[in-house]
């Protein structure tokens, strides 16, 4: 109980998500209609992303300054799971594009942005593939993570001042061009925190899970040690 | 300092003696652009911009690849007992920058031959090039560094790199737009530069940091 107190949260939450966010009344705005409910999938995978991604990055640097495989296995881990919330991000936000913009994509900053992401983040797992030595692997992964993450922050900080958005918030909205809170309705606001909060709890149990598995299958390597 | 510069010199040097490979991407660059002189002539100045960065970009991973990847595993290491790595680093940085406003001067002659000229503001283009090809080669340098480690070819590098140097591009081909005589706001422009710059600065602190760590064996 001690230690998975947070994976009971994350059902709870996760359930509520669920039922609370089909259930309650929102209100109707322009062409949203009820696809504003994507709100509680949709968003949360971004803040799950950027979070997971982040956690992977804490690794990698960990990792460089004490070389233990450990945390390379976290460190590509966390990365993996931060992928697949993009790649759902990217679907659920495609779903929502194709009934309230029109179309799944229409070069909007943020897909951009989240093209720009899988991108890179495929680009580390090839890096990776392509290092047979277990050591130098660890490495040269780190290296790049640590070097993608604080190019990519940026990256999604210039993009949506630079191109037209459809987003809330975007070039020529008022308002910061991530989600502006303040603008969110009273009761969608008690689904949205804790969907964020559940969906990151989520992310962050799968990898766990990987990490137990990548853990149990290197045994004898990180013993040797 | 010193080192740098002892470093940088035999860079130089050996760039000078080995002629082939200095030539051989002078000769890429000259084809390339033949090559888009032949598909279309008089080219929109937006298409032009876009290209000549494009081309830029594929300079850059040519040009810059090599700066690694030339080095054995016998003469790493013998650099590694003389100098530290630092030291290798900035001056590897330093021999990359002015290799790319080398290529990126030629192309822009070639284009200017080849293509037309386009821009209202030639000057203030040269000054963008610059400061394109100086982004270009930092944040290739230490993916050279990376690929090289993981003893790979140009193509990883590609892969690695052309996400990441999609926040350079986009900043310096909108910047770009105002040697095209567009009209931007009141400050725009040292805005964009600002940000490149930004960005190259924390590019540059991010490979001195990290290179080390690549270094060691």
């Amino acid at each position: 109980m001690r230690k998975s107190w947070w994976k009971i949260v994350a059902v709870v939450l996760l359930t509520y998500t669920f039922t609370a966010g089909f259930l309650i009344h929102i209100p109707h705005i322009g062409n949203l209609k009820e696809t504003a409910r994507n709100l509680f999938f949709h968003v949360p995978m971004w803040f799950g992303q950027i979070t997971l991604l982040s956690i992977s990055l804490i690794y990698s640097i960990l990792y460089l300054r004490t070389p233990n495989l450990k945390y390379d296995i976290f460190a590509v881990c966390f990365a993996k799971t931060g992928i697949l919330m993009g790649i759902l991000g990217l679907i659920t936000g495609s779903i929502w594009a194709t009934y309230t913009w029109g179309s799944p994509w229409s070069n909007d900053p943020k897909q951009i942005g989240v093209a720009i992401a899988l991108l890179i983040y495929f680009a580390y797992l090839v890096l990776r593939n392509a290092v047979p030595d277990i050591d130098k692997r660890a490495k040269v992964s780190a290296v790049y993570n640590i070097f993608a993450y604080f190019i990519y922050i940026p990256l999604i900080m210039i993009l949506p001042r630079m191109v037209e958005s459809l987003h809330p918030g975007g070039k020529g909205v008022e308002g910061n061009p991530g989600l502006n809170g303040a603008d969110l309705d009273a009761t969608m606001q008690l689904v949205f925190l804790p969907a964020v909060i559940g969906w990151t709890l989520l992310g962050t149990w799968i990898s766990t899970l990987n990490i137990r598995i990548e853990l149990i299958r290197d045994k004898n390597l990180l013993n040797a040690e | 300092m010193k080192t740098v510069f002892a470093l940088l010199k035999k860079d130089l040097l050996l760039e000078m003696r080995q002629q082939h490979s200095f030539y051989g991407i002078l000769l890429y660059v000259a084809s390339t652009i033949f090559v888009l002189y032949l598909s279309l002539n008089n080219p929109e100045p937006d298409v032009w911009n876009a290209l000549f960065w494009i081309i830029q970009l594929f300079v850059c991973v040519n040009a810059v690849a090599k700066s690694f990847l030339q080095e054995s595993r016998g003469r790493m290491l013998y650099f590694y007992s003389i100098s530290g790595a630092r030291e290798f680093i900035i001056s590897k940085l330093i021999y990359n920058i002015i290799l790319m406003l080398l290529m990126s001067g030629m192309s822009l002659g070639l284009f200017f031959l080849l293509l037309k000229n386009p821009l209202s503001n030639p000057l203030i283009f040269v000054g963008i090039v610059g400061l394109g090809s100086v982004s270009l080669s930092l944040v290739f340098t230490l993916l050279a560094a990376i690929a090289a480690k993981a003893q790979q070819n140009a193509a990883l590098m590609a892969i690695l790199g052309f996400p990441l140097i999609v926040p350079q591009l986009l900043l310096v081909i909108r910047l770009s737009k105002a040697a095209f005589g567009e009209q931007f706001r009141d400050g725009a422009v040292l805005n964009l530069t600002g940000l490149i710059v930004g960005l190259d600065i924390m590019v540059l602190v991010l490979s001195i940091i990290l290179f080390p760590f690549l270094w060691k064996d």
